[in-house]
């Protein structure tokens, strides 16, 4: 048709672009060979930056080239002015600006802008922080950026509040960013802590004197003063009901709701005059070998005993273990007094054994708010109660939502863990069904609830029994907590195995497991006073799975029945092989 | 091109603007001999105009209405002549019929000297509006935005975040009507404020693009995707619209329609953060959830009040998200809502742009593409249509020539009253929203780094006609506007001194014939008719669906509007050498980034404008300053 404007066909166009990167490759090729030759026989010239300019700018991935550059730079430092070198900088950021156009996620430039800000003379830091600015209004989660702006922030000594300004202004862009969040969750204890002298607490004030105001707010006390924490609670709450199937804004909740670490400090410390023996148990695993600790009896600094974990499988473990030296402790109609030193913590706790015991104990009692609600924090009920009725607010708009639901559950939990127990099961239930994916670690951290529960129950009954059967358990936890209990009964869960930390329960001396899944005894291991063990229908299928009852010197009675292991040929011989003190095997 | 020595001879004769100016350059892209006349001025009532121009615009419609329509036979015996034998004529409208009760008025101070006289009074009641606005700010940004006229005195501002679009409550009927007012602020002199006077109006008045239709771009419409698909969006800049207003109650209030609006809110409660949320996410896919509208043959209203909404929501939805009215059925209401969410996001958190400069830009785009080979005359229009049997087959342009050609398309404004068979009524405007029988009102407010006006706010109201344009109009303008009584005069300190101070107002009424079916028309079936600008919000319509039926009636079998082929891979005669890019530069490509190479490899400059092209809006900042 007349008119009409010629264009090269598509056949045409690919040759040409073919043609053109044959072309391009070959230059670039040479350049490239040309930068080594270079580089191996150390020449630091201005030539060689311009030839990794060249490369740099098509592919500023090239982390060789920038190494290459930075020798060069150096070098040029030592032969050149300051004036000089500050432009000679300058041109590098201007050219750094070019790459990062290019691919503005380059690990390689991004790196290399850190360097030269710092190795220049007379920093920009303004330019370089609207430079940030301008990255992150392209895209707010480009977490190089916000890298490089860390480091500008901390160099150039933006006050935190103009920090805090800007979390705000991008959250109110996108609240859709764990970056901005997380930000503001580190600025704000700077900006607005938690009054020191919090009463409730004295370990926790200990805590705030180790730490100083830059280190990171995961090792001080990030806590923020209550006043701000409600104006936080708006905030994030307008992101969930605005979307609250956004889960950056739940984590953000989680963590205003979250409270700080709990005290280091000895919870119980155990001793066994029969056993002549002493069980530490500590508030989180530690390396008893390397945290210094000591153990005074009668005011006699023990010196020879030696520590190890309930498990050989720990090195970090929160109960240790030590044999008193052969008589220290034998005789029923001595009183002895006893003290663990934890020196690196500057803590200790005393343990008095009275004549005519043969065992005795000090600790703090698992009672719910030491503890179990470590994962939401000690705010005022009445606070924690408003932020249940706007949960359950939104679940009553949103019934399928899980963030919701697994909000509520630990808001219940911090509240009372116990007088919500019914609801919260039925909260796990839903979760299951709209979150099948997860339906396992749904189940898990039930049976967590489902363990501290029953810890509470029994330390407020106060007996040594702990008794959790037909609870859909999946997991075990908390074992350090069972410490001091003798009965333990398992059965009609869906356990699959006695985890090493199983070992911790050095008083155990009975335990029923019957109807699991369970094909593995690793933890019960060394346990000093285990007498009978029941696992009937359960998944024990070798001889070599039972080994590890064999480290347990009492055990006299074993139930098996119902295990595949008992239709193994000659079972009976090599269990009496294997566990020689089991008188009671039912098989 | 000089109207005298056009050629003769075409295959499209494209008479009109906007719609027509698409379907010219979709036939010239595809070799069609195009020539494009239009009528005395540019874009016709598409147009942006300067002040100045728009004066004289008012003039010449005033001077039309005087003529008497037999000033024209003298003309037609001349062009009478050129009528072959057993050839007919239609005559086409001369003059634009489409426009009706102009009235101008105006408020700013006329005389210079006056001004020097009053200079400290003036001066008083400046600051005791700055402190005002102050307060305001504090408490409710809207209502001191929307009072940005002479309160408004940080530039800066007005640079970035002016722009400021708001309707009441909307309309839907055939007729629009358009009514721009003004009112610039005082310089921004820290000291002495001047008030602004008519003088310095006029004087600056090239620094008014004042469009005739107040339209914006849905930034997912068919206007905006065909923009970018025939890289016709490299010849304009946009701007995203900053916010959306609604005025409830007497009150001014920002319609929360984004995420980040709905987070932000401060007017919504936490549950109808969610409700309205939930709401909109449904109508974002609601045709998946048909269980979820049982409605669809009841008013949309009545479903919104079905839904779990409170009454603020269903006035934000309705009014100014949905944009429909009473009358609208539960379907086209989810899918008006739905298009006005797909839309956002797109270039920022409101679903409208607009073109820097004015819509009078969008036509003069589509121009360019006279590059193609289509001729564009100015001022330059046909009298009448020479028709051979039952199809027609030349014009005679108003220099007398006769141009022969296979089609004509026509704007509506052209065919004569009496070659229309049905005519929707041509009527006009609004009434205040309070009162129950009036159409809503959209207001669009346009500040100066809109590139519409000098600093200071130009607002466009529209709406569908019941009375006359300043009938319909005025008692929201005044329940907005401070009004002068008399030029020059300043508000009473205490009550209306929040309000912006009008200081130029024009009303009209436009005839909108978006309503009329095409068949209608009595005319030969070569002769393909556009309707002027229409009354709803987009462009949609009166656009590129428009221009998309008529160019597939003109050429079935083309591609409509294809993008523009790179410079480089457009052959010329004797075309041998090929420029060499900075090989160089790019040599990595190959090499480092093997996926991205592909796309870089164009040269520079390219690179520059395919970005360009596929972002309107990217480059709004630049061009603000």
């Amino acid at each position: 048709m007349h008119g009409r404007v010629k264009v090269k066909s598509t056949a045409q166009q690919e040759e040409e672009k073919r043609k053109g990167r044959e072309k391009k490759l070959k230059v670039y090729l040479t350049v490239r060979d040309a930068i080594f030759s270079k580089r191996s026989n150390g020449e630091l010239d201005e030539e060689a930056l311009q030839f990794t300019q060249q490369l740099l700018c098509s592919n500023p991935d090239f982390a060789t080239l920038w190494n290459y550059r930075r020798e060069i730079l150096l070098h040029l430092e030592t032969v050149k002015e300051e004036d000089e070198i500050q432009k000679l900088y300058e041109a590098e950021l201007f050219f750094i600006e070019t790459c990062l156009k290019m691919n503005p996620k380059s690990y390689g430039s991004w790196h290399h802008r850190g360097w030269v800000s710092s190795r220049l003379p007379r920093p920009d830091w303004t330019r370089e922080l609207s430079l940030c600015d301008r990255c992150l209004s392209l895209d707010d989660r480009n977490f190089h950026c916000w890298d490089y702006r860390r480091l500008v922030v901390k160099a150039s000594g933006v006050p935190v509040d103009q920090e805090l300004q800007f979390t705000d202004r991008l959250i109110g862009s996108n609240f859709s960013n764990y970056s901005s969040w997380h930000y503001r969750s580190t600025l704000l204890p700077l900006l607005h802590p938690e009054p020191g002298s919090e009463p409730a607490s004295p370990c926790r004030k200990q805590n705030n004197t180790h730490t100083s105001p830059t280190a990171s707010p995961q090792t001080h006390s990030h806590r923020v003063c209550e006043e701000q924490l409600l104006k936080e609670y708006e905030l994030v709450q307008n992101a969930f009901f605005t979307d609250p199937n956004d889960q950056s804004a739940w984590f953000y909740y989680r963590w205003l709701l979250g409270r700080a670490e709990r005290e280091e400090l000895i919870s119980c410390v155990y001793v066994s005059r029969e056993g002549e023996r002493v069980a530490v148990a500590f508030s989180k695993p530690v390396n008893a070998l390397t945290e210094g600790l000591m153990l005074v009896l009668d005011g006699q600094q023990q010196q020879r005993v030696e520590w190890r974990s309930a498990h050989p499988r720990f090195r970090h473990s929160p109960v240790w273990l030590c044999e008193l030296p052969p008589g220290s402790v034998s005789d029923i109609n001595n009183e002895h007094n006893l003290t663990v030193h934890w020196m690196e913590k500057h803590t200790h706790r005393d343990c008095a054994l009275y004549t005519g015991r043969p065992e005795s104990w000090c600790r703090d009692s698992a009672t719910d708010q030491e503890l179990f609600r470590s994962e939401l924090s000690v705010e005022k009920t009445s606070v924690l109660q408003s932020e249940l009725q706007s949960c359950t607010q939104l679940l009553e708009l949103e019934p399928q939502n899980k963030w919701c639901l697994l909000t509520i559950v630990l808001l219940m939990r911090a509240l009372d863990p116990l007088g919500h127990e019914k609801e919260t099961l039925a909260h796990f239930q839903t979760l299951k069904e709209v979150d099948p994916m997860r339906s396992s670690y749904y189940s898990d951290l039930c049976s967590k609830f489902m363990i501290e529960n029953t810890i509470l129950k029994m330390e407020y009954a106060e007996v040594r029994v702990f008794s959790l059967s037909d609870k859909n358990l999946s997991t075990l936890c908390h074992l350090d907590q069972l410490l001091l209990v003798t009965h333990i009964n398992l059965s009609s869960n869906q356990l699959v195995r006695f985890p090493p930390q199983f070992s911790m329960l050095q008083c155990l001396e009975v335990l029923e497991a019957d109807d699991n899944a369970i094909g593995n005894l690793e933890g019960l291991y060394h346990l000093p006073k285990l007498e009978e063990v029941s696992l009937k229908n359960n998944q024990i299928s070798k001889l070599s799975d039972l080994e590890p009852l064999a480290s347990c010197p009492r055990l006299t009675r074993l139930d098996l029945r119902g295990n595949p292991v008992t239709k193994t040929a000659n079972i009976e011989a090599e269990l009496a092989q294997l566990l020689p003190s089991v008188t009671d095997l039912l098989l | 091109m000089a109207a005298d020595n056009l050629p003769s001879e075409f295959d499209v004769v494209i008479v009109g603007t906007l719609t027509e100016s698409v379907i010219a350059a979709a036939c010239s892209r595809v070799g069609q001999r195009v020539l494009h006349l239009d009528r005395n001025y540019y874009a016709g009532n598409w147009a942006s105009f300067t002040l100045n121009g728009l004066l004289s615009w008012i003039e010449e419609y005033k001077a039309q209405q005087e003529k008497s329509p037999d000033d024209q036979t003298d003309v037609e015996q001349e062009w009478r002549e050129k009528i072959e034998e057993g050839e007919e004529v239609l005559t086409l409208n001369s003059v634009d019929s489409t426009i009706s009760n102009l009235e101008v008025f105006t408020y700013a101070e006329e005389p210079e000297e006056e001004e020097e006289v009053k200079a400290t009074s003036v001066g008083s009641v400046l600051i005791d509006s700055l402190a005002a606005e102050a307060k305001e700010n504090s408490s409710s940004s809207t209502e001191a935005q929307n009072s940005s006229g002479p309160d408004d005195t940080t530039p800066d501002k007005d640079d970035d975040e002016e722009h400021q679009h708001q309707e009441p409550e909307n309309e839907q009927t055939p007729e629009t009507q358009e009514e721009p007012e003004n009112e610039p602020q005082p310089e921004p002199v820290p000291e002495v404020k001047k008030k602004i006077t008519y003088a310095k109006l006029i004087k600056e008045g090239r620094r008014f693009n004042i469009d005739l239709v107040s339209k914006l771009l849905y930034s997912r419409g068919l206007l905006v995707d065909l923009l970018i698909k025939s890289n016709v969006s490299r010849y304009a800049e946009f701007k995203n619209l900053s916010r959306i207003l609604t005025c409830r109650n007497g009150k001014i209030e920002q319609v929360p329609c984004s995420r980040a609006d709905v987070f932000g809110s401060k007017q919504l409660s936490m549950v109808e953060k969610r409700m309205l949320m939930k709401f909109l996410t449904f109508c974002l896919d609601f045709e998946q959830h048909p269980e979820e509208f049982q409605f669809s043959q009841k008013p949309f209203w009545d479903y919104l009040r079905s839904r779990s909404l409170t009454e603020n929501l269903q006035h934000f939805v309705f009014s100014s998200i949905a944009m429909v009215d009473q009358e609208t059925l539960t379907e086209e209401g989810l899918r008006a809502t739905q298009h006005f969410l797909r839309c956002l996001g797109r270039y920022g958190n409101t679903p409208f742009l607009f073109p820097l400069y004015g819509l009078g830009e969008i036509p003069q785009c589509f121009c360019m593409c006279a590059v193609f080979g289509g001729i564009y005359c100015l001022r330059h229009s046909v009298q009448c249509l020479v028709v051979d049997k039952e199809s027609g087959k030349a014009v005679i342009d108003t220099h007398g020539q006769r141009i022969s050609c296979s089609h004509l398309v026509v704007e509506d404004g052209y065919i004569r009253d009496e070659q229309r068979t049905r005519s929707v009524n041509i009527s006009l405007v609004t009434v205040p929203p309070l009162d129950s029988s009036s159409p809503a009102v959209r207001m669009v407010e346009l500040s100066s780094s809109s590139m519409t006006c000098m600093p200071g706010t130009l607002v466009h109201l529209t709406c569908s006609s019941v009375g006359s344009a300043r009938e319909d109009l005025e008692p929201v303008i005044s329940k907005l506007f401070y009004v002068p009584s008399s030029p020059g005069e300043e508000p009473a300190p205490c009550e209306e001194e929040q309000k912006p101070v009008t200081l130029w107002i024009m009303f009209f009424n436009m005839r909108d014939s978006s309503g009329l079916d095409p068949s209608c028309y009595t005319l030969p079936t070569n002769v393909h008719v556009c309707t002027g600008p229409d009354a709803s919000l987009g462009n949609d319509y009166s656009i590129t669906l428009q221009a998309e039926s008529v160019f597939r009636q003109l050429l079935p079998d083309e591609e409509f509007c294809p993008p523009a082929p790179n410079p480089e891979d457009i052959i010329y005669d004797g075309d041998g050498t090929q420029t060499e890019g900075a090989a160089f530069q790019e040599a990595g490509d190959a090499l480092g980034t093997s996926a991205a190479g592909e796309e870089e490899e164009e040269e520079p400059q390219e690179n520059d404008q395919s970005e360009e092209s596929s972002e309107p809006a990217a480059s709004s900042e630049s061009a603000a300053q």
